[in-house]
């Protein structure tokens, strides 16, 4: 097992110690009768890394996580959580990780002070550290004020955090967060995504999702998901890179006439008439012939920008289809 | 000890719920009342208040059974006992600490009915500590046959399978008819059970018989409490594998 020389898809700069790998999947395969669920993955996700797996509903994420806290067996296939094997070793893989899953699971009779205590009791943690640890929790999570209610009281936002700060308590070194702003509204979302960005370098997090902005603001790396297989492996970036040498210049601009979009798309055979503008999409950019061009046939430019290309559009030329239906 | 967080939680879970708390301590006393009414009505020596106390307490530990199967099964299908799957708990954890909460409402139950049959008549010529014992060794078998219900079942199936456990429990227990009348098969089956056996074995020290003459019993009890345990991780063992 540990001879063994993976090679990542995206052939990304990763450490060539096997040490310095958190996680490894090995041909990683889990079907349910006739169904694939996940299909042969190979995956390394370094140590300190925050890694995340971006797919639609159903594409494998929830059983890939399930598989390597050993929660299901794989049916082909094997992976390692900070070098020990999840089939042989699940104990001493529980011991290190924690998992907050895609449902929210607390207790609801109890309190989150009772909450949190319950799994540092599990994890064997002393009373005083458990105090210490809930309070800087609670406070990080916003649940200070009403720790003392039932959490069965709680909004689903604050059973949310609740339900995390479980898995954040025990100080685990590999953390898996499982669609971890899943029915959160937007504010609360972009809250999350603050708390969970401050545990950047400091633990090694595997994170689904199935909201691009989240992979997007959120990973390291990102493997996108579908149907069970990897269909693509990198950094945010270099996913939008990868998917075309082009790149697009949005200009907003009044008195466009159609004789000006004409002459820029002799230019630039890609630009076409958008609201208010034109977007102009080629290997090259030339900004000067583009401004000087467009005065000349009496424009107004009131803004030019660069269009990043998006994950959206990533998934949509990998797939064919738009992630969200 | 790995468990105890998670047994505190399961009490806390079950004394937040007094509605449910009343019924099984408070069901008992009733059965107790009624049986001895009945027993007053129609006479017969099983319908005194000495022989009806460690029936009805018996028959009142099937109860313990469905409420604890109910919680354990009620938690399988949860979020959180799939979360704590993904913690170092064991399989004999898990047991341990879905037992452990209903031992209180066990003790309450032996004391609700020995209180009302107080009430009506009881009589006591043996070691009334040794009569605590016997029943409680029986309330935690009975808790080791709710392990396995509560992990092999849905909780829906659980409320129906249990509801049988009860009648089961009430007709082979010997709790209203003397066992050795009836005679044949159904006092065979009543036999290769330890409910009998801990009726039998509490009404003989309440009429003053000693430590030695019910050990036979005790075995039979014991006997099928550690297999009901055994049987209840292993069931749990292999319902929560993937």
């Amino acid at each position: 097992m540990k001879e063994s020389t993976k090679v990542n898809k995206g052939n990304m700069s990763c450490p060539t110690n096997e040490n310095d790998f958190a996680i490894q999947t090995f041909a990683i395969t889990k079907k349910f009768g006739n169904l694939t669920a996940v299909d042969g993955v190979d995956l390394s996700i370094k140590s300190g890394e925050m890694f995340s797996l971006l797919g639609p509903n159903g594409a494998g994420k929830t059983t890939t996580i399930k598989m390597l806290c050993c929660l299901l067996k794989p049916t082909a296939g094997t992976a390692t959580v900070m070098g020990h094997d999840i089939q042989k070793e699940p104990l001493a893989i529980k011991e290190i990780i924690d998992v907050s899953p895609q449902e929210t699971a607390i207790a609801g009779h109890l309190n989150a002070w009772e909450n949190l205590a319950l799994i540092c009791g599990i994890y064997g943690l002393s009373k005083e550290e458990t105090r210490k640890r809930s309070e800087e929790l609670l406070e990080l999570m916003g649940l200070t004020k009403r720790a003392k209610e039932q959490a069965r009281k709680f909004s689903g936002g604050m059973q949310r955090r609740l339900s995390i700060a479980m898995a954040l308590i025990s100080d685990p070194q590999v953390l898996f967060l499982d669609e971890p702003t899943l029915g959160l509204d937007p504010q609360a979302r972009r809250s999350m995504w603050e708390r969970i960005e401050d545990l950047k370098g400091k633990k090694t997090i595997l994170l689904t999702t199935h909201y691009l902005e989240e992979a997007d603001a959120l990973a390291d790396r990102i493997a996108i998901i579908d149907k069970g297989k990897i269909i693509a492996l990198g950094t945010p970036q270099e996913l939008k890179n990868s998917i075309s040498d082009k790149r697009t210049m949005v200009v907003k601009a009044r008195n466009l006439t159609p004789d000006s979009i004409d002459g820029l798309k002799k230019m630039y055979p890609e630009a076409k008439k958008i609201e208010g503008g034109v977007e102009i999409r080629a290997n090259e950019l030339s900004f000067d012939k583009i401004v000087d061009f467009l005065r000349s046939k009496g424009a107004t430019i009131e803004s030019m920008s660069m269009k990043e290309p998006s994950l959206d559009d990533v998934f949509l030329q990998l797939t064919g289809k738009e992630l969200r239906e | 000890m790995r468990f105890t967080a998670l047994a505190i939680r399961n009490f806390k879970e079950m004394i937040r719920d007094p509605l449910s708390i009343g019924f099984e301590v408070g069901l008992p006393p009733v059965f107790m009342v009624m049986f001895w009414a009945l027993g007053e009505s129609v006479g017969g020596d099983i319908f005194t208040a000495t022989m009806l106390a460690p029936a009805v307490t018996v028959f009142g530990f099937a109860f313990l059974t469905m409420f604890s199967a109910i919680m354990l099964a009620r938690d399988r299908q949860s979020a959180l006992l799939s979360r704590l799957l993904t913690t170092p708990l064991r399989s004999s954890d898990f047991i341990v600490a879905y037992s452990l909460p209903f031992i209180l409402i066990a003790i309450l139950q032996i004391v609700a009915c020995f209180a009302m049959g107080a009430l009506l008549g009881l009589e006591v010529y043996g070691n009334i500590g040794i009569v605590f014992l016997v029943l409680l060794l029986m309330a935690i078998c009975c808790l080791g046959l709710g392990t396995i219900l509560g992990s092999v079942f849905t909780e829906n199936q659980v409320s129906g399978v249990g509801s049988a456990v009860i009648v089961f429990v009430s007709l082979f227990g010997g709790c209203w008819m003397d066992m050795e009348t009836i005679g044949g098969v159904f006092q065979g089956i009543g036999y290769s059970l330890p409910f009998a056996h801990a009726v039998d074995a509490a009404r003989d020290v309440l009429m003053g018989s000693g430590f030695g003459d019910i050990t036979t019993d005790l075995c039979w009890v014991l006997g099928y409490t550690v297999v009901f345990f055994v049987l209840g991780v292993l069931c749990f063992r292999w319902r929560t594998r993937g």
